[in-house]
Parts: structure tokens; sequence; C-alpha cells
């Protein structure tokens, strides 16, 4: 008899470890996020126009010299408007510069949207093709990049940013590389 | 319909394949071999921000700008593999719909082989009790009595 109560409880053990298994499955993380595989790697190699000043050409060199915020944004992605008023603070009150791509996008719409919300980028690439998205695994925006002083992808934020993802996820990364750089500089005068 | 045909007709039904082809882009290529390698490259590509569908199945901005360079990519000679490879690096495994064998896919590629063993030990053992317990006299003797009357009526 208490063989028979065994075997009814079998059924019951692997009912509870599959709620188990796929109640963390589910709620564990978002699925539509990605891991980023370009973590640790430096920014892809570009030539693009800015969207201001078409005739001039920007490369990866210009995101060099300080850690800093890539935004990937465009005039058809609602969320980017959603998170735009928070792009502006931090540009106004985090000292990082923010630069801009825009993504898959028109000259023309691009800069009439920046005049209607205000625009909180140093400079933006234009990246009307697409091409500069791939190369940075982007699959919708926005999406936003952190980058070290020598341009090296640390970090990545899928989705837009709130200003409680900003100071739970993104200042923390920041700062650390911030501190990272500083420490770095007064080592090299120390060697001198 | 026989129960043989029924079989073959659903065995057909599974071995097509399962795609829906949604994309319609107007690529040339200089010859055939070329179209056929886009063609099952866009297959077997997963688009990166739809969660089911692949690379020719979808009509999302991302899928179109991911068949573009595809197509570039085969234009320019690559190999199917290097293609893989481009876009795994990207968008990691996630675009791969049939990803490598390595560390964390172990139990992508080997779980179902472990649970089909497991399933196949689980049904031997109740197979065995079950025989065990059938060559016992199932019935008691006034049930076999009962049983006699009924089936004879």
């Amino acid at each position: 008899m208490s063989s028979l109560n065994k075997s009814l409880l079998i059924p019951l053990i692997v009912f509870i470890l599959l709620v188990i298994t796929l109640g963390v499955g589910f709620s564990l993380k978002d699925p539509h996020i990605l891991p980023s595989e370009l973590i640790d790697r430096p920014f892809p190699e570009f030539e693009a126009a800015e969207l201001h000043d078409t005739d001039r050409t920007l490369t990866r060199e210009d995101l060099k010299g300080e850690v800093s915020l890539v935004n990937v944004w465009a005039t058809w992605c609602p969320n980017c408007v959603l998170e735009h008023p928070e792009l502006l603070r931090i540009s106004k009150e985090e000292g990082v510069p923010l630069y801009g791509v825009n993504y898959n996008d028109e000259v023309n719409k691009a800069q009439a949207w920046l005049r209607r919300y205000e625009n909180p980028f140093v400079f933006n690439i234009v990246d009307d093709n697409g091409k500069l998205g791939i190369d940075l695994g982007v699959y919708g925006a926005p999406e936003t990049f952190i980058l070290d002083s020598e341009g090296v992808i640390q970090y990545k934020h899928v989705g837009p940013v709130s200003r409680n993802v900003f100071d739970t996820e993104m200042k923390p990364v920041i700062e650390q590389l911030k501190a990272n750089k500083l420490a770095a500089q007064t080592a090299g005068v120390d060697l001198k | 319909m026989t129960r043989i045909s029924l079989l073959f007709l659903t065995v057909v039904m599974f071995l097509q394949p399962m795609t829906v082809v949604a994309a319609i882009d107007a690529y040339s290529f200089p010859d055939e071999a070329m179209r056929k390698r886009y063609n099952s490259l866009i297959d077997e590509l997963r688009c990166p921000q739809c969660l089911n569908t692949n690379l020719a199945g979808s009509d999302s901005m991302i899928s179109k700008d991911l068949r573009r360079e595809v197509h570039r990519l085969v234009l320019e000679g690559k190999s199917d593999e290097e293609v893989r490879d481009f876009m795994q690096q990207r968008y990691g495994d996630f675009i791969l719909y049939n990803p490598q064998v390595k560390g964390s896919t172990y139990v992508l590629w080997f779980g179902p082989v472990v649970l089909f063993l497991v399933a196949v030990a689980v049904l031997f053992r109740l197979v065995n009790r079950r025989s065990d317990a059938t060559s016992n006299k199932a019935l008691s003797d006034d049930d076999q009595d009962r049983l006699n009357r009924l089936l004879s009526k």
C-alpha cells in the first residue's frame, strides 16, 4: 500500500518541478531582451554624417576620450519619445556626454523631431540604412550603450531609459568607469 | 480512409518545412546557387526582434535590414559559415535556429535525449510491474462467477 502511495506522489513531484522550472524561466527575464554580444568589444567602426552638419564625417574616434552614453533612437520609435525627458535630464545633470545614433530614419524628420522635443545629444550619427545598427546588434530602438573612455562598450540597455533604470543600473557603471579612468590617469602621473 | 494512408498523410504533413515566407524583397543574384544559399540562410536565421520567426518570415524592419545584409554578404562571396558568424557576433546565439554545440547549449542538444532515456526507463519499469500484477489472479472467485454469468446471458 505504501509503495502505491509513493508512486502516486510522482506526478505531483513532476508537476511541482515543472511549475518551478517554468515559473523561473518565464519570470527571470524578458525573453525579448537578448544578451549583448558586444560587451567588452570596441564600438564598431563606422563613417557617417552628423545629423545637423551633414558635411561633417563622424568615426568611432569621435566617441573616445570620455566615458559616454550612446543612444540609438528614431522618429518612428514611440519609446524614444517616452524616454526623451530622461535623456534631457541626463544631458543636463549627469555630466556624461550623450551621443545619438539616428537609426533607420530620415534626416529631415529627425531634425524636426529634435526641434520639437529638444536635443540632448552632443552630436548624432546618421545611420539612415541601419548598417551601424546591425554592427551594434540593435534589434529595436531605443537602445543605450555605455562606452568607456577608450570607446569600448561596457554596458547595454534595451528599451527606454527611465530615471530608475539610470540610477540603479547605469549610474553605477558610469561611476565605476570614471573611477577607473581617474585611477589610470593618476597611475600614469605617478610613473612620470 | 485506411489507417495506413492516414499514417502516411500524418508523416508527410510533418515532413513539410514549417515556414511562412513574408519576404518579397526583389534581390537579384548572379546565379541560382547564390539565390538558393540566400534563401536557405534567411530560412535558418531567426529574427532578433520577434521571438519565433525566421528572417524570411518576418516583415519587421530589423529582418528587412538583416536580409539586406545577408544578400550583401552572399554577393561578396562569404561562405554560409561566415554569414552565420557575422550574425552571431552581433546578435548572439539567439539568431541561430541551429545553435552550436558548446557548454551553454548542452542541455538544449542533449536534454531531449536524456529525457527520452528516462522516459524509456520509466516505461520499462511500469510495464514490468504491470506484467507482474497481471500474472496474479485478477478477479476474486465471486467476481469471476459473476462475470461468467453475465457473459453467458
